[in-house]
């Protein structure tokens, strides 16, 4: 039984918690997950996302050694995309972590993205706060920065890095599609290669130009309004250079990362009211969703696809008879 | 019930630097939908005992070209069991002596590849490990 390994989680047991982990990615594990949430709260999380091989992983291996030099202990979710195809993945991030190996202060945990119920940002927050419960005091989770599934990921982070590496042209273009929005601090990684230095002023020009309006934290989504009610002041991106493989610059990220989380203890921290807001409606969605399909019968479902199918019904309408209770379709539009 | 996704972690301890087999043995492995933990070469005993318990792995596969096998394969046993995965199965690839295969079982391997096994034999090999020690 999942709700069996919490207290051994809370005592610090690596392998209840990796068990415990397993059962959160198959949904196995609300009763756990509630007796643990209320001592979630400590950790700061940490998103790096960015380009295919832009230099995350050794990134995370660099940050992590920084952060266990002061002491702190960290904890790694890598996450690696599920093949379409097969529901199989190949997880490697350890590859390039393995500095890291041997440190009882550091756990590493790889996740395939799956075609998990109720989504990815869902099961990876469950997994962040089972983590938290466990005593880290840093967790970071590393994605590969291209589709939505990522965006969704950094709102799970309190702190959102987006990494670039210079000569990937076409990444510029990535970015300015709209993952610089959910770029807290900006890492232009492999510094030592030649264009680092026109990569960092490209992504600079582009903060400004995406800045004259602010950023506001709505329904726990960045969205770009025209002149934003902020109460505290308004979170520019820092522009970070590093090597990871040679641990350059490392302690200026870590600055950038210290600076934007004093910010947003300032704003609204890490258990935002808004952010909150929005799981708790997507969570009502789902669930909601699941409890109104039980009602249904395959039969009705079926002889209204077949109708949308032969062009009799339109979508809107199909979905408007499906939730239109039954004596309303009995009557009509006839009001008692 | 949903079926289970398999995790299998697969590693190559010892001191050989080829990977090749053990990258065509990973890519086999998510084809045939399970999740592979690759971690790289030249992995210690320790480094695949935690990793293995931290991935939460169903097996551990070894891919072993160097002929160290009769020494490798019992230490990653010992490092397993000493961080208590005593029911985490170890199967091994690569080039192992037909003599070796029943000393190798003896020490607990559950299932001994080499280079002409089919991927689907592994495959199957696997699902049923999985299926019989389900957790
Ligand atoms: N020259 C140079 N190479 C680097 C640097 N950082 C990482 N690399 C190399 O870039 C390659 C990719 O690094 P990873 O850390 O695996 O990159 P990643 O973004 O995690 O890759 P994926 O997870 O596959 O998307 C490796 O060969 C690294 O050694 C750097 O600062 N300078
Ligand atoms: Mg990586």
């Amino acid at each position: 039984m999942p709700a069996d390994l919490v207290p051994q989680v809370l005592a610090g047991n690596r392998r209840a918690l990796a068990r415990l982990l397993s059962h959160v990615e198959r949904g196995e594990a609300e009763a756990a997950l509630k007796a643990l949430y209320p001592h979630t709260g400590r950790a700061w999380v940490i998103g790096v996302t960015g380009s295919p091989g832009s230099g995350k992983s050794s990134l995370v291996n660099a940050l992590t050694q920084h952060y266990r030099a002061n002491g702190e202990t960290v904890a790694i979710v890598a996450v690696d995309p599920t093949s379409p195809f097969s529901g199989g993945a190949i997880l490697g991030d350890r590859i390039r972590m393995r500095d890291l190996s041997g440190d009882a202060g550091v756990f590493i945990r790889s996740m395939a993205t799956r075609g998990s119920l109720g989504g990815l940002a869902r099961t990876t927050r469950d997994m962040v706060r089972v983590i938290d419960a466990a005593g880290f005091d840093r967790i970071l989770i590393e994605t590969v920065g291209a589709g939505q599934s990522e965006v969704e990921v950094a709102r799970v982070a309190y702190t959102t890095l987006v990494v670039e590496a210079p000569g990937m042209g076409d990444d510029i273009q990535a970015i300015k599609a709209g993952i610089l929005e959910i770029a807290d601090v900006l890492v232009v990684n492999k510094a030592d290669r030649i264009g680092a230095n026109q990569t960092a002023r490209a992504l600079k020009t582009m903060l400004e130009l995406g800045h004259p309006a602010a950023r506001v934290y709505h329904h726990g989504q960045y969205m770009t309004v025209e002149a934003a009610p902020a109460p505290v002041a308004e979170w520019i991106p820092e522009v970070v250079m590093t090597v990871a493989t040679e641990r350059k610059g490392i302690a200026e990220l870590a600055a950038a990362i210290e600076a934007h989380r004093q910010h947003r203890l300032r704003d609204a921290g890490p258990f935002d009211p808004q952010a909150l807001r929005a799981e708790l409606f997507e969570r009502a969605r789902e669930a909601l969703f699941q409890q109104w399909l039980q009602t249904l019968s395959p039969d009705t479902i079926e002889t209204l696809i077949q109708r949308m199918h032969q062009r009799e019904l339109d979508p809107q309408t199909a979905v408007q008879q499906l939730l239109a209770p039954p004596s309303a379709q009995e009557h009509g539009h006839a009001r008692p | 019930m949903t079926t289970r996704v398999a995790r299998v972690l697969i590693a190559k301890p010892g001191l050989d630097g080829h990977d090749r087999g053990a990258k065509v043995i990973a890519r086999a492995l998510r084809d045939a939908g399970m999740e592979v933990i690759y971690t790289g070469l030249r992995q210690t005993p320790e480094m695949i005992a935690e990793a293995a318990l931290q991935e939460d792995v169903d097996v551990v596969g070894l891919s072993i070209l160097s002929g160290a096998h009769m020494t490798l394969v019992p230490r990653v046993r010992e490092a397993l069991n000493a961080v208590e995965l005593n029911d985490v199965p170890i199967i091994l690839g690569g080039i192992i002596p037909e003599e070796d295969y029943e000393p190798l079982k003896a020490l607990g391997v559950a299932g001994i590849f080499g280079p002409g096994t089919s991927t689907e034999h592994i495959r199957d090999f696997i699902n049923n490990l999985v299926s019989s020690n389900a957790r």
